[in-house]
């Protein structure tokens, strides 16, 4: 097997960094250091060689809605965007439940151009009535257990998910879409003075933050971990940052439209800007960025939720919620969290790796004998998004236009350079 | 919300399209067009060889009627489209709906629909003018430029004006188009509500509020009633139809209170006993039909503005006078 150098760069990883070319062989680092020759060479100058990014929420839409994504070209999109794991949502058609639904995921993943790790749900459905069997799908591997698009309404049911939880033997967590169902009911984007203008029912900031309310308290009474998806208020980052000083085991992600986008850019009555959560106020994105900032929010995971044209040329109200996210999310983070790109990458690899418990292969160190998961930045490049150019069978992208700073040269996946000069290989 | 549109108005969304120096120029074309229907045959040849297509999603068959009325008076050709949301659903996308009307050869389009925003979405996606005929809860501006026009005709001007918006205006197009247009008059404009029926914020909006109906009534000089649905009871907002005739019906009782010129209005269609007793809906104070009237004429002006004469130039009142006077001389 051939060797592929990456010279030139500044590695940089969870223990700093440092100018170094990586040497990768048969899927692996095997070398760090000064002047490494390969049989190929990526060049890297100017640019962060790091690990691949992680998205803990991704929404790969098969099977069932291969119109909108496939588990390739989201997979494609993916690598493009640096990110060489993607944990998908199993809110499918069907919604991934069971054993052969996990499997097909896995199957589709095993030709996908990042690692693609199924999600299942929760509960049976998603109906949020009957428990899946955890352990079924833990043992296949599932680690990551979610309704996601809804939350589990009913409180009793979801205190008993968490119990079931902590008694396997996988180290599994809960992910919650944290919405009260009856308060959201009917709101197409945030409550407040857009929606009062646009004359377009809104979901007030509550209907998130009771269900957060409720799972900290379920996550305390229970001794589970829970993470809490895509949050997005002001009030959901304060109780999170509280709970977890009391000691409730709570980790949480943020999307990059979370920490950049308001419900302003709803105006246009564009759906490319419909989503769930919905985008929120000025304070709202000021908490988010500020919880990035400090610690409160954990990872940045894309909430990549592709729709096809037809579905999303149709009045605000009438359009499915949902944007793209996977080629965009680390340029965003990078232009807009005003956080330094040491932080940007451990909220978009490591530490998603870990919450995910994919840290052998996934955002672990850039050192010999790890799996060559990795991705190679240049953060001083620019760019102008165009949704026609994207990889995915999608094109609702809300930065459509937009020039943002930072973009991935390359990407490896267990050696392979699937990305190289931005361009996809396969 | 002020001030002359920036442009030349290529379509009417909202009202804050025109702004208050638009509003004048409507009300203006409108008192040439009124002119014209009063004649024994009321039609002018300015709109001739323009096409206009009404696409209603939502049926409505007074402001569809008014609208293709207008057009026809004007002598554009007229083409109607009555979709039915079920169908559409099912079907094709509003895009491209709104470009299979576009590619029959249309100047205008008049878009009704139950979804706010969608006549907004259908002016970007074709080259015809749009006419918002109603939207979801968001905007009705004709029904605003009508009802601007019938309260200068019954009490001179809207400046300095009491007005009272009553009833559901959270979910009421005919509201948010009539607080911008009225308050671009200046107009001082009081909701009176229960907070239920309410935007969830009115953080912005120049009005004031007021949940108390006897309170405020005496002073206004119109009382604006807006149409209560039966379904707003299964939701909750109200506990019952007899209790919101109670705290905010204008009542028999209620309209001897009023001051003697103060103005009834209402949008239609009526839920006589409910919002408004059927007595007081028709009172001389009443001008409920003067609305439905003066509705013909106003469309008339806004098509007129949006198609007539080149819609690169800002037209003047005089130039309509000549125009559509003067060529049916």
């Amino acid at each position: 097997m051939s060797t592929v150098a990456i010279k030139g760069g500044r590695v940089l990883d969870a223990s700093g960094a440092r100018a170094a070319d990586v040497l990768v062989d048969d899927g692996r680092i095997v070398a760090v250091g000064a002047d490494l020759a390969g049989d190929r060479v990526l060049d890297a100058g100017g640019c962060v060689v790091a690990p691949g990014l992680v998205d803990l929420h991704a929404h790969l839409r098969q099977p069932g809605n291969e119109e909108a994504e496939t588990v390739e070209t989201g997979s494609r999109g993916a690598a493009l965007g640096g990110f060489t794991a993607v944990v998908a949502m199993p809110n499918t058609t069907p919604a991934v439940d069971g054993a052969a639904a996990v499997r097909e995921v896995q199957d589709l993943g095993r030709t996908a151009l990042c690692e693609v790790f199924p999600a299942a749900a929760i509960t049976v459905g998603r109906a949020g009535e009957r428990l899946t069997p955890m352990a079924e799908l833990a043992e296949l591997g599932v680690r990551i257990f979610t309704d996601d698009g809804s939350g589990v309404q009913d409180g009793r049911l979801m205190r008993r998910a968490m119990e079931y939880a902590v008694g396997l033997p996988w180290p599994v967590v809960l992910a919650e879409h944290c919405e009260d169902a009856a308060l959201a009911a009917g709101g197409h984007l945030h409550e407040g003075v857009w929606s009062a203008k646009l004359g377009i029912a809104g979901q007030p900031a509550e209907a998130e933050e009771l269900m957060v309310m409720r799972d900290l308290a379920l996550a305390r009474l229970t001794g589970s971990r829970v993470h809490l998806q895509h949050l997005s208020t002001a009030g959901s980052v304060a109780m999170v940052r509280a709970a977890r000083a009391s000691g409730v085991a709570v980790t949480c992600e943020a999307t990059p439209h979370h920490l950049a986008l308001t419900h302003a850019e709803c105006a246009s009555f564009d759906p490319v800007f419909k989503v769930n959560p919905p985008l929120r106020t000025d304070d709202d994105v000021a908490a988010v960025r500020a919880g990035l900032a400090d610690g409160t929010i954990d990872a940045i995971a894309t909430d990549h939720a592709p729709h096809t044209a037809q579905d999303k040329e149709q009045p605000f109200d009438e359009a499915p919620p949902g944007m793209l996210g996977l080629e965009t999310a680390l340029a965003v983070a990078c232009s807009e969290s005003g956080l330094p790109l040491e932080r940007v990458l451990a909220l978009l690899s490591w530490q998603p790796a870990r919450i995910a418990g994919i840290e052998d292969s996934h955002g672990g160190p850039v050192q010999a004998g790890r799996p060559a998961n990795l991705c190679v930045i240049d953060p001083a490049a620019t760019w102008t998004v165009d949704p026609a150019r994207s990889a995915s069978r999608s094109r609702n992208s809300p930065w459509a236009g937009r020039t943002l700073t930072g973009r991935v040269r390359h990407t490896l996946l267990a050696g392979e350079p699937v990305v190289v000069d931005g361009e996809a290989q396969r | 919300m002020t001030g002359a549109p920036a442009r030349p108005v290529r379509h009417l969304l909202s009202i804050d399209d025109l702004g208050a120096d638009g509003i004048d120029e409507v009300m203006r074309l409108t008192d040439a067009f009124v002119e014209v229907s009063r004649r024994s045959i009321p039609k002018v040849p300015a709109l001739r060889g323009k096409t206009v297509a009404s696409l209603f999603f939502e049926d409505s068959t007074r402001t569809r009627l008014s609208f293709e009325t207008a057009a026809k008076r004007l002598s554009a050709d007229t083409m109607s489209f009555s979709v039915s949301t079920s169908s559409v659903r099912k079907g094709e996308s509003l895009r491209d709906t709104a470009l299979t009307i576009e590619a029959m050869g249309v100047d205008c389009i008049v878009v009704r629909h139950r979804s706010s925003g969608a006549p907004h979405r259908v002016a970007s996606w074709v080259d015809a003018a749009v006419v918002n005929a109603g939207d979801g809860w968001h905007e009705h501006p004709t029904q605003a430029l009508l009802d601007c026009y019938t309260i200068r005709e019954r009490l001179g001007s809207l400046a300095g004006r009491r007005v009272l918006i009553v009833g559901d205006v959270k979910h009421s197009r005919v509201a948010r188009s009539d607080i911008a247009a009225f308050t671009a008059l200046g107009a001082d404009v009081t909701l009176v509500a229960p907070p239920t029926l309410l935007p969830p914020t009115l953080e912005g909006w120049p009005v004031s509020v007021s949940h108390d109906l006897d309170a405020v009534a005496p002073d206004a000089d119109v009382i604006y009633l807006l149409r209560i649905q039966q379904e707003r009871m299964t939701e909750a907002l109200v506990p019952s139809l007899r209790e919101y005739t109670a705290r905010y019906g204008l009542t028999v009782r209620r309209a001897a209170r009023l001051r003697d010129d103060a103005l009834v209005m209402h949008p239609g269609p009526m839920n006589r006993g409910v919002e408004i007793a059927p007595e007081v809906a028709d009172l001389p104070r009443s001008a409920i039909i003067d609305q439905v009237r003066n509705g013909v004429a106003v469309r008339m002006a806004v098509l007129y503005l949006l198609l007539g004469a080149g819609s690169d130039k800002v037209l003047t009142a005089d130039d309509v006078m000549e125009a559509a006077v003067g060529e049916s001389r």
